[in-house]
């Protein structure tokens, strides 16, 4: 193995997150290698969106490290992480509504050619425009190129927003419970496109329905109470016996 | 009906400047249509930030004073040309945005209204109490500018017709400017803080930063708007920096239609049209263009050109 295998594309160093008194994460580490699918899961209040939201940059943690390739990425602020190459999707959808479907995948895909150029016209940035198209036709919404986004149903704008967190080309993708709202048809495709987006890069993926992700990804991690309380692979988890009390328990 | 608007939406730098040519020809007189043309202009400057990225400031009077009084203060003070004096007031504008918008956009909402409002009172107090350059209370006098040579071509400034189009002029290259930077990389991105600011960030853009260059190209627009006042009215009176005026800005933008390219100068327009009409009856004039303003909020409320264009589906998501 080459040291390239074997620095975690994404490290988490014992975090910790507070809420006033409230302790929403406790000292949690973890890391991430290069190429995988990981899937955090764990019952409600469990800090899963929390440690979401510390490791793909929307508050830095309390205390504790973020490592991003071995680079102390902790305490950067959200635009720097998704220049880093971590992009995310939410857990409430979040697309920019009278904007049309492809302008969304454009801006997105704009950020590294052209943030502050308010002269030239943005229809002559080929590449942004290209890529839109391209990224449309990966989540299937292409025959909505010129809709406005608010008129889309809901399934489409959460297929939009993994589009428009892959325009940035993510050496890493976080996606927030990426089917919440879906029906099972909707959440299907979803599976799938999950599935292949894995096959070109890193996906860290929260999940609350656990029985979605036993056959998606290879390792899961259990969070409980603000604390880690266990990883493995679906089958370990499914058989680890805390596991089973705290979560699977409750049906 | 429909087609003609759709070339309108199409071609807006052309279709502006083609009817504001022929404009002080419908007005009753030409003082009027400058008027108008100055701050519908202000109304655009403001439009920028108000209605493409969502940021209400309440004191944006402060730039169309600061242009005033600083083209106003090179040409009495300094005997500055009047062309570069207005260079000047769009310069002093910029760099009071930039003060301005770097205090103010840390704050959200209702916040950054009040910070802008307080900070565009500073603004006012400076000016009133300097009043060796700016004449307080009695404002600045004297701003003359008679006849002058373009290309050796003698021009009367003080001819009000030469005057109109010498100011269409400057007001149509900010409006060709606001065209632009409407269909810049940066006119998407403003858009998309506007919708949703989280997600901007999560795509990569500064959102700071972004919100602090589109407040300093805004304040330069109005800056340019508060310029071409003083020329006109050859004199700034200290109620340009008076609150009313970023007031004026809000409602003339709300009534034409925020975020729609033509929309804050046809409430301008509708304004000042109303005004000077109303005041021939009544000095109430304010009464009447409050109910106007009411009636549109509450029946029309995108707009008068943002309700033409939903009713004739032209925009987003139809071409």
């Amino acid at each position: 193995m080459n040291s390239a295998t074997t620095t975690p594309i994404l490290e988490a160093r014992n975090v910790s997150k507070s809420f006033g008194k409230f302790k929403a994460l406790q000292n949690i580490s973890t890391s991430f290698m290069p190429g995988t699918l990981t899937a955090i899961i764990g019952p409600n209040g469990a800090g899963k969106s929390t440690f979401f939201n510390v490791l793909s940059g929307a508050f830095p943690p309390s205390s504790g490290q973020i490592l991003f390739n071995g680079k102390d990425i902790t305490g950067l602020q959200q635009h720097e992480f998704a220049r880093t190459g971590i992009s995310k999707s939410f857990q409430i959808t979040n697309v920019f509504k009278q904007l049309t479907v492809h302008e969304n995948v454009r801006v997105a895909a704009q950020m590294e050619t052209a943030r502050y150029n308010f002269i030239r016209n943005a229809q002559s940035y080929a590449e942004p425009i290209d890529l839109a198209d391209q990224l449309l036709r990966r989540v299937n919404l292409e025959h909505l190129r010129n809709k406005k986004t608010g008129d889309l149903a809901h399934g489409q704008q959460r297929a939009l927003e993994i589009a428009m967190a892959l325009a940035c080309n993510p050496n890493l993708l976080l996606l927030d419970e990426p089917t919440a709202g879906m029906s099972p048809e909707e959440t299907l495709v979803m599976m799938d496109l999950i599935k292949t987006l894995a096959n070109e890069r890193t996906v860290i993926l929260v999940e609350h329905k656990m029985k979605l992700i036993m056959g998606l990804c290879k390792r899961i991690i259990v969070l409980h109470h603000g604390e880690f309380l266990a990883e493995g692979t679906p089958e370990e988890i499914q058989n680890n016996a805390e596991v089973r009390r705290v979560y699977l328990g409750q049906g | 009906m429909n087609s003609l608007f759709q070339i309108i939406a199409r071609h807006r730098v052309l279709a502006s400047t083609a009817f504001l040519a022929i404009f002080p020809f419908i007005m009753p007189y030409e003082a009027l249509a400058i008027n108008i043309l100055i701050f519908g202009l202000f109304a655009m400057g403001f439009n920028l930030l108000f209605g493409y990225m969502g940021l209400l400031s309440f004191g944006h009077a402060a730039f169309l004073g600061i242009g005033s009084y600083f083209t106003g203060i090179a040409i009495v003070h300094y005997g500055v040309p009047w062309a570069a004096a207005i260079l000047i007031g769009i310069v002093g504008a910029a760099i009071g945005g930039l003060m301005m918008g770097f205090l103010a956009i840390r704050t959200r909402g209702i916040y950054f209204s009040m910070v802008t409002l307080a900070l565009g009172q500073i603004v006012y107090y400076i000016f009133y109490k300097a009043e060796s350059f700016t004449g307080g209370e009695n404002g600045l006098r004297g701003v003359r500018v008679d006849t002058f040579n373009i290309f050796g071509i003698p021009v009367d400034f003080l001819n009000p017709l030469v005057k109109y189009y010498i100011i269409l002029f400057f007001v149509v290259i900010a409006i060709w400017l606001i065209s632009r930077i409407l269909n810049s990389p940066l006119g998407a991105v403003m858009e998309a803080i506007r919708e949703n600011e989280k997600r901007a960030a999560a795509c990569g853009f500064d959102v700071a930063k972004t919100k602090l260059l589109v407040f300093v190209l805004s304040a330069a627009i109005c800056g340019l708007a508060g310029s071409l006042r003083a020329l006109h009215l050859s004199i700034v009176p200290i109620d340009s920096l008076h609150y009313l005026q970023s007031g004026q800005a809000v409602m003339m933008s709300i009534l034409g239609g925020m975020g729609t390219f033509f929309g804050p100068f046809i409430g301008a327009a509708v304004m000042l049209y109303l005004e000077d009409v109303v005041t021939t009856f009544t000095k109430h004039w304010m009464a009447v263009v409050g109910l106007v303003f009411m009636f549109f909020v509450l029946f029309f409320p995108k707009g008068i050109w943002g309700t033409i264009l939903s009713r004739l589906h032209i925009g987003r998501g139809s071409k």
